[in-house]
């Protein structure tokens, strides 16, 4: 659950939070390709550190570490399928490079959790929600979106009880072999699905109660205006990009080992 | 039987949810536990079965602390209903669904199919044997869940909030049934928000607030006291409420059973 945790939403006021999301968004973008486009430790742990300031300035240090601790996992089968690849691939031997390519692998996907824990750390659903609609995707999307997004630590929070009560009942989750430990979820799994289709079908009933979708054309209560920040970020994102690609192609990379002198 | 000592708990969240509870619920007993939303009553009774264990203090089952054994094996002795059924129901019928929890205990063919049938008959389910659970009417859910923790005929029944969502015959039926349970020698533990049932029943009552104990003792000392009960943010029940009205005419205050209210009427009013 930790990694979801480091994806949620909490009410903060920050400069972070203000800002437009399809701006963040924007952000997140580049990120993503200038991590794509290195194969080198030293660039990715620059992207890295410097998102560092954002996190600070969104003040969601706390939930932020703890994105990264739920993502240490998968960060190390990363690690350990490529330094194994890379054993096998150079014929059962291991160089100093090739230690640092599967720590640079681990690091662009870290850089890349970051990016994204940044951004859903900050934007509340109901941006989003109204990002996408100003997007031109229709407003019965939007919808379902941001209640699916919505719902997700509803939906944990009611696995943990069903789980507690199965567990009252003498269910031992832990318990047997890898198939038997899947089939133990059975008494978990089908009691979650039927109240989510009970919930949903009652959130339906409640919203044509309310006179959801009267209304050909709906006005929104708030509305996105680019602010000076706004333009900031989106002048930081393509500086980002630019200097990223040119990197990539003009500057020769020096390896980590290298520079320490390995 | 449960015996908590100086017992502290603080959620993951960081949220303190109980500050040294200290009580001894003996072999027997009929216990209600009450308290508003969030007074810690429901994170006090997860601990009787393991499910939550301390962050500080001790919780001890049969004299076995629960920090020890794993929640399987101390539900074998506290059996416990869940608020709402839909959180457990899951078979095809109802018979599998009382099954369940036997199974999980290792019971064998025979035994297994007698308790099963004796769990039905006991809750009046017989004849929805081979329905689905999930067809049937939510006071009926309730029934079957209930049936399911019956059915292994554990020491200790502890249930949270059993009359919620039931119509008035249904609940009073319930509060038989329980109040039955509890004469042929279990251990009940009830949670509830419900004055009226607790008066009903009798009980010893447990009162809570903010993750503390209040109060602790006889129904008739607890319901009564309207400083306790408005720090706990209860209304007393509708019989204390009328002779609180009446007490200028030299009515006693301390009313909390139905019965002794009539008698006392009717004395004054001259008829035997």
């Amino acid at each position: 659950m930790s990694v979801f945790d480091g994806l949620k939403f909490r009410r903060v006021s920050s400069p972070i939070h203000m800002l437009d999301p399809r701006i963040k968004f924007l952000y997140v973008c580049s990120i993503f390709v200038v991590a794509i486009v290195f194969f080198e430790l030293l660039p990715l742990l620059v992207l890295f550190l410097f998102q560092i300031p954002f996190v600070i300035l969104a003040r969601v240090q706390r939930e932020w570490v703890r994105s990264l601790r739920g993502a240490a996992f998968l960060a190390s089968i990363i690690f350990g399928t490529n330094i194994l690849f890379r054993f096998m691939y150079a014929g059962y031997s291991l160089t100093a490079n090739d230690i640092e390519y599967a720590s640079a692998m681990t690091m662009r996907f870290i850089a890349l959790v970051e990016s994204f824990s940044i951004f859903f750390l900050t934007t509340s659903p109901d941006h989003l929600g109204l990002a996408l609609e100003k997007s031109h995707i229709p407003y019965e999307f939007c919808f379902a979106f941001t209640t699916a997004v919505r719902f997700v630590p509803v939906l944990a929070e009611e696995a943990q009880t069903i789980m507690d009560a199965q567990k009252a009942r003498g269910l031992e989750l832990e318990k047997g072999n890898f198939l038997k430990r899947i089939r133990n979820y059975i008494p978990v799994l089908i009691p979650l699905i039927i109240s989510a289709i009970r919930r949903s079908l009652e959130l339906a009933e409640a919203m044509e109660a309310r006179a959801w979708g009267a209304i050909e054309k709906r006005t929104n209560l708030y509305s996105l205006k680019m602010k000076r920040n706004d333009y900031l970020l989106v002048l930081v994102s393509i500086f980002v990009l630019i200097i990223g690609i040119f990197v990539r192609f003009y500057v020769s990379i020096p390896t980590l080992s290298n520079l320490l002198g390995f | 039987m449960i015996e908590v000592k100086n017992l502290y708990f603080t959620y993951p969240s960081g949220v303190e949810a109980l500050r040294n509870v200290s009580l001894e619920i003996r072999k027997g007993e009929f216990v209600a536990i009450m308290g508003q939303n969030g007074a810690g009553k429901t994170t006090l009774i997860k601990h009787f079965n393991g499910l939550l264990k301390p962050s500080k203090g001790e919780v001890l089952v049969d004299g076995v602390n629960t920090e020890s054994v794993s929640v399987a094996k101390l539900a074998r002795k506290v059996g416990f209903v869940f608020q709402n059924p839909d959180n457990q129901l899951f078979s095809e019928t109802v018979e599998d669904e009382i099954s369940f929890a036997l199974k999980n205990f290792g019971f064998k063919d025979t035994p297994l199919r007698r308790r099963v049938t004796w769990a039905l008959k006991l809750l009046g389910l017989t004849e929805y044997r081979k329905a689905s659970p999930f067809m049937l009417s939510g006071g009926e859910r309730k029934r079957v869940a209930l049936a399911s923790v019956l059915a292994w005929d554990p020491e200790v029944v502890v249930m949270d909030e059993p009359t919620i969502g039931q119509d008035y015959s249904q609940k009073e039926k319930l509060r038989q049934f329980i109040v039955q349970l509890n004469m042929q020698g279990k251990t009940v533990v009830v949670v509830t928000h419900d004055v009226e049932f607790v008066s009903e029943c009798n009980p010893r009552v447990i009162l809570m607030s903010g993750g503390e104990i209040l109060a602790d003792g006889f129904g008739k000392n607890v319901l009564t006291n309207i400083e306790l009960l408005t720090q706990a943010s209860i209304v007393p029940p509708q019989v204390t409420e009328i002779f609180m009205g009446i007490k200028d005419l030299g009515f006693p205050v301390d009313i909390i059973d139905l019965y002794e209210a009539k008698e006392l009427l009717m004395k004054r009013l001259g008829r035997k």
